[in-house]
């Protein structure tokens, strides 16, 4: 049996760059996944965006210290993540979210947020094609973007080898190792593994893995459905999302990313809950219909591919980051919503902190947001 | 544009076809109202449709077929599909690039909602599998929905000029492949339960069980109890060094060019494989008026029936086995191609490079089954019957009996009392499927009086034409067998008929008269190309079998078979001693040796696997020597398999690196497929109204 200082559970979209947290850190890691590569789960399924246009404040700081690694990754490490700053655009068309976005913006620009309300002639300026008619304005955070989540696991998994972590495939963690109230290793169906440490980055798995200890995490995974098209000449690389509801649905959105293809994606109402990652007949007519009632030229673009993922849902749209109470060295970093691509360097950074007891005052206020121990029955988050 | 359109042709009626005009580039060109657009262009002599945003590298035709997306080019603004998109009257054509511009058509537009079409069986292909279920199905009365992607039914039927092999009984053995087609096609049109919906692509299917079907620009969904999977095959590609150059494509998209749109694509060719489609197209080629240069085959003996490759060896063209294409080189489109032989051990010899001036090479090494619709039908659980290619690579004949045990299958499975399905149908079934088989030497008769067919057929096929037509019933295969040679009941007196010699798919059998002058018997031998390079009183150059020259005789009458109208049968006199080896007339000359020797082969390293993303057996190599196992993350890294044709056609080459690597097929993991399986425009998938020809 070998010991390693830290196990990470999952090579996802939180799990590598924790481990690579980790391992810059000094901890010998392994990461354990029952998939035969990194990102192989719902990492892939992300459409790329990265935000800190949140509404929380936790996300906010999060996402920003995000940005930074992502928007800096090519200049430091040299690979190219096809990071692209093109911005978060969110255009208004009814009172209803005016009031919410303009009712954001104070908290927003409080934890350093670039972003403003602008009227429709700035919106229609930045989304080429843009229906006018009831457009109101809207918010544009310029410093927002996009990268590619294929390319930006695997750049941080090459990363996280050159610094010693371990990485095991094909291998599913069946139960973690519990002696006197504290987590000692994992057991997968190939051997057992050694470490005082514990990170569950199961994302959608994690209810299965805490079950094993005897704890219950509250994650359920429900699915979203995405799109991706031919490539054409770039003219819309800002991320568009209309938060407005229509029948079967909440919100959708989209960007053009650097090959040229527009990305997208809807969020169902009500939700479907599940693992199924079969794609359905539904999406694609209504995602569609809805992206070219905004953007009519869309029509001409062709679909390539669609896919479906899976979000590791919380009941307030909040990832579950922190010590477990009952078990001693167990800490979790989940239940990201659908969020993980964007959040994961920035909360790797802050579990790598917390697991080496060098906590900062952010990740004090990050801890205490996504406690897996707060009041999980208060409402969603508005920009979830 | 005359020059590059066929106006006659030895077997095929050329339609009267409404011109129109349009434009590329801004240039006035003239093409057929409804003929794909790409075939318009080619038949203007315009090869090269764009540039890749990559590499800048040119892009022309490839599959022809709606598959690979190289033929893009933007018609009245968008983005299309060259190959799959009629041409209309006005069209302004441009070609692709770097990426094309996603025209600013910002108008608001109506939609429609997407209706959803339940009904018994959808079969998905009209070839010849899915036709022949379509027609058990039809003769149940069952509600049957057929769609195929094309303007016509058919499939590849309709490309095959040439008569089929087979058994008369089971599979129209004897009939030229499109006339079968024709043929079944008006069979599915007499039954009322069969629906048929043609320009209609089955574009994915998804976890609700339902089909998601594109018609022009019209988006439907069905959902079927049963669903037939008919959908064929695509043809595996080869990697080397040129090989995405316009020029570089397909043996079936050749013979879509040639047999269906008419079009004369190509002054030169060179063909890559040996099997029967490689051989075929060969055939079809020349009865286009476009010389062969070479047929090479890596390996030893060619893989498809001996007749095919003694047709064409008849006519002139060598065929080189043992032999790979190294190289097709060329500034915007295919100038050259060369050629080397490999020794036992698959290497390339160095030393025989030689370098053929051609301005297409056809690449015909092989096929691989259309499944991805049936492999994630049943994923999803529905009840999948499959048939033909799309199962199982085989003969357009076998196809047809298999498509026809299907239908029965389907049928009894929707509760239609059928009884048992006839104890032989199966082993019919698999003796359509026969490979060829041994290679036998050819013992002619040895009388030299009266008149007798000569069988010239040495290789056991499943065939028996030649059988069925005798009308003394003299004719019989051994032991009775489909896959029996033939042979002639002596005892019965042959009346000279000429049936057989019409009849025989393979042109390999001729008629030997000694009645009027024993030391210089009458010989007729079939001959199906060019009519006017025959006549009575020319000389004509004799082959035997294989192909070598007998010597040049004149011909002494022609005629042709009521039913074989496109098999001229010619009469020779000839020497008692060499009258039962005549088997062919040379076409085209013995290709001169090329005088050219290529000596530095370039890397395979820079072939391109991914035509879609432009990606190199280097970079892939490159991957999977840094320990990549997973297809999915060699996709994420390499963006192989993420184009537009979403890894037709680079995954089985992809598959064969990793085996050069020797990295043990247990270790990779596949990549994850996903709909869709062809792109269709946003507008068409929400509804939108409009968008095809006025």
């Amino acid at each position: 049996m070998k010991n390693y200082d830290a196990i990470v559970v999952g090579a996802g979209s939180i799990g590598v760059p924790t481990a690579l947290a980790l391992g810059a850190a000094g901890l010998r890691t392994l990461v354990l996944d029952m998939r035969p590569s990194p990102g192989q789960g719902d990492n892939k399924h992300a459409i790329g965006g990265i935000r800190a246009t949140h509404s929380a404040p936790a996300k906010i700081v999060a996402c920003e210290r995000s940005l930074q690694i992502f928007s800096t990754w090519q200049e430091t490490y040299g690979d190219d993540i096809e990071w692209q700053k093109g911005g978060y655009i969110f255009p208004v068309y009814r009172e209803t979210e005016e009031t919410v976005l303009k009712g954001y913006l104070p908290v927003q620009q409080q934890y350093g947020l670039n972003i403003a309300w602008v009227g429709p002639e700035e919106i229609a300026a930045a989304v080429p094609g843009i229906n006018r008619i009831d457009l109101r304005g809207g918010t544009i955070a310029p410093d927002d973007g996009s990268a590619s989540p294929l390319l930006a696991i695997n750049a941080f998994y090459r990363r996280a080898c050159a610094l010693g972590v371990v990485f095991r495939f094909k291998e599913k963690v069946s139960r973690l190792m519990v002696e006197a109230d504290r987590v000692v290793g994992a057991v997968t169906d190939q051997g057992e593994y050694r470490a005082p440490v514990v990170i569950d980055a199961a994302g959608a798995f994690s209810g299965e893995l805490a079950r094993s200890t005897g704890c219950a995490i509250p994650v359920m995974p429900e699915s979203h459905e995405a799109g991706i098209t031919e490539p054409v000449a770039m003219f819309c690389p800002a991320m568009v999302v209309d938060l407005r509801p229509a029948p079967g649905s909440k919100n959708y959105y989209f960007y053009q990313n650097r090959h040229g293809q527009i990305v997208f994606c809807i969020t169902p109402d009500p939700p479907i809950l599940g693992t199924d990652t079969r794609s359905t007949s539904v999406f694609l007519p209504q995602c569609c219909s809805r992206m070219i009632d905004l953007m009519p030229r869309l029509k001409n673009i062709r679909v390539r591919r669609v896919w479906r993922g899976t979000y590791p849902m919380t009941s307030d749209g909040s990832p579950l980051v922190g010590a477990n109470r009952e078990i001693g060295g167990l800490i979790h970093a989940t239940g990201m919503c659908g969020q993980g691509f964007m959040l994961g360097p920035g909360i790797g950074e802050v579990v790598a902190r917390l697991a080496t007891g060098s906590i900062t005052s952010d990740d004090q206020m990050i801890l205490a947001a996504f406690s897996p121990y707060r009041d999980l029955t208060c409402q969603e988050e508005a920009l979830k | 544009m005359s020059e590059h359109r066929i106006h006659r042709h030895p077997v095929l009626a050329v339609p009267d076809r409404q011109a129109v005009s349009f434009t590329w580039n801004g240039q006035p060109l003239q093409g057929y109202a409804g003929e794909p657009i790409t075939s318009a262009l080619v038949a203007n002599g315009i090869q090269v449709f764009g540039h890749h945003p990559k590499d800048g590298s040119p892009q022309g035709i490839f599959c022809a077929n709606g598959q690979c997306s190289q033929c893009l080019v933007i018609a009245d603004g968008r983005p299309v599909k060259g190959c799959m998109t009629p041409l209309c009257a006005g069209m302004q054509v441009e070609s692709v690039e770097g990426l094309p511009q996603l025209p600013a058509d910002d108008a608001p537009v109506s939609r429609q909602p997407i209706d959803t079409i339940d009904i018994d069986v959808l079969v998905i292909g009209a070839g010849p599998a899915g036709l022949s279920a379509a027609i058990e199905l039809g003769k149940c009365s069952i509600p049957t929905l057929l769609i195929d992607d094309k303007d016509r039914l058919g499939g590849k039927l309709v490309l095959q000029t040439h008569k089929f092999f087979g058994s008369v009984a089971d599979s129209h053995a004897g009939t030229r492949g499109f006339r079968i087609g024709e043929r079944l096609a008006e069979e599915v049109e007499a039954l009322p339960s069969v629906k048929v919906w043609l320009n209609t692509t089955a574009v994915g299917v998804f976890a609700d069980q339902v089909v998601g079907a594109v018609t022009g620009n019209r988006y439907r969904l069905i959902r079927p109890k049963k669903l037939m999977i008919a959908t064929g095959a695509r043809e595996k590609m080869l990697s080397f060094p040129g090989n995405t150059l316009p020029g570089v494509y397909g043996a079936g998209a050749f013979q879509t060019l040639v047999n269906r749109d008419l079009v004369r694509s190509s002054e030169r060719v060179l063909i890559v494989g040996g099997g029967n489609v490689g051989l075929i197209a060969g055939y079809h080629a020349i009865q286009a008026g476009i010389e062969v240069a070479a047929l090479i085959e890596a390996l030893p003996e060619v893989g498809g029936y001996k007749v095919h490759a003694d047709k064409l060896r008849r006519l002139g063209v060598p065929i080189f086995t043992g032999h790979t294409i190294v190289a097709a080189e060329g500034d915007q489109r295919v100038e050259s191609a060369t050629i080397a032989r490999l020794d036992e051990k698959w290497q390339v010899v160095p030393g025989t490079h030689r370098t053929y001036a051609v301005d297409t090479v056809l690449v015909a090494v092989g096929l691989s089954e259309v499944n991805e619709f049936a492999v994630k039908a049943r994923q999803f659980g529905m009840d999948v019957f499959t048939a033909g290619d799309a199962r199982e690579i085989a003969e357009a004949s076998a196809a047809m009996f298999a498509g026809r045990i299907e239908g029965f299958k389907i049928a009894r499975s929707l509760g239609v009392d059928l009884g048992e399905m006839p104890a032989d149908w199966e082993t019919k079934a698999a003796i359509l499927k026969s490979k060829p088989g041994k290679t036998v030497s050819e013992h002619p008769p040895e009388a030299e009086t009266g008149v007798f067919p000569v069988f010239h057929c040495i290789q056991e096929v499943p065939c028996n034409p030649c059988t069925s037509v005798c009308p003394i019933e003299a004719i019989h295969t051994e032991s009775d067998l489909l896959t029996g040679l033939p042979y002639r009941d002596d005892s019965k007196e042959c009346t000279g008929c000429l049936a057989c010699v019409a009849v025989c798919p393979g042109l390999a059998i001729t008629l030997v008269d000694y009645r009027k002058d024993p030391d210089h018997p009458l010989v007729t031998l079939p001959y199906e190309v060019w009519r006017e390079r025959v006549e009575v009183g020319q000389m004509v150059a004799v082959t035997d079998r294989e192909g070598e020259v007998l010597g040049s005789f004149p011909v002494t009458r022609i005629r042709t078979k009521k039913d074989y109208p496109g098999t001229l049968l010619v009469q020779v006199r000839l020497h008692r001693a060499i009258a039962k080896r005549a088997a062919g007339i040379r076409l085209q000359e013995p290709a001169l040796e090329p005088p050219f020797v290529y000596e530095n082969a370039p890397l395979p390293d820079e072939a391109v696997v991914c035509r879609c993303e432009r990606v190199t057996a280097g970079e892939i190599r490159a991957v999977i020597r840094a320990g990549v196992r997973d297809i999915n993350q060699l996709k994420a890294l390499t963006r192989a398999g993420m184009g537009a044709c979403g890894s037709k056609t680079c995954r089985p080459m992809i598959w064969r690196i990793f085996q050069e690597e020797g990295i043990d097929a247990g270790e990779v993991t596949d990549r994850v497929d996903r709909p869709l399986f062809v792109e269709v425009p946003m507008g068409t998938l929400a509804g939108v109204e409009g968008g095809e020809c006025q």
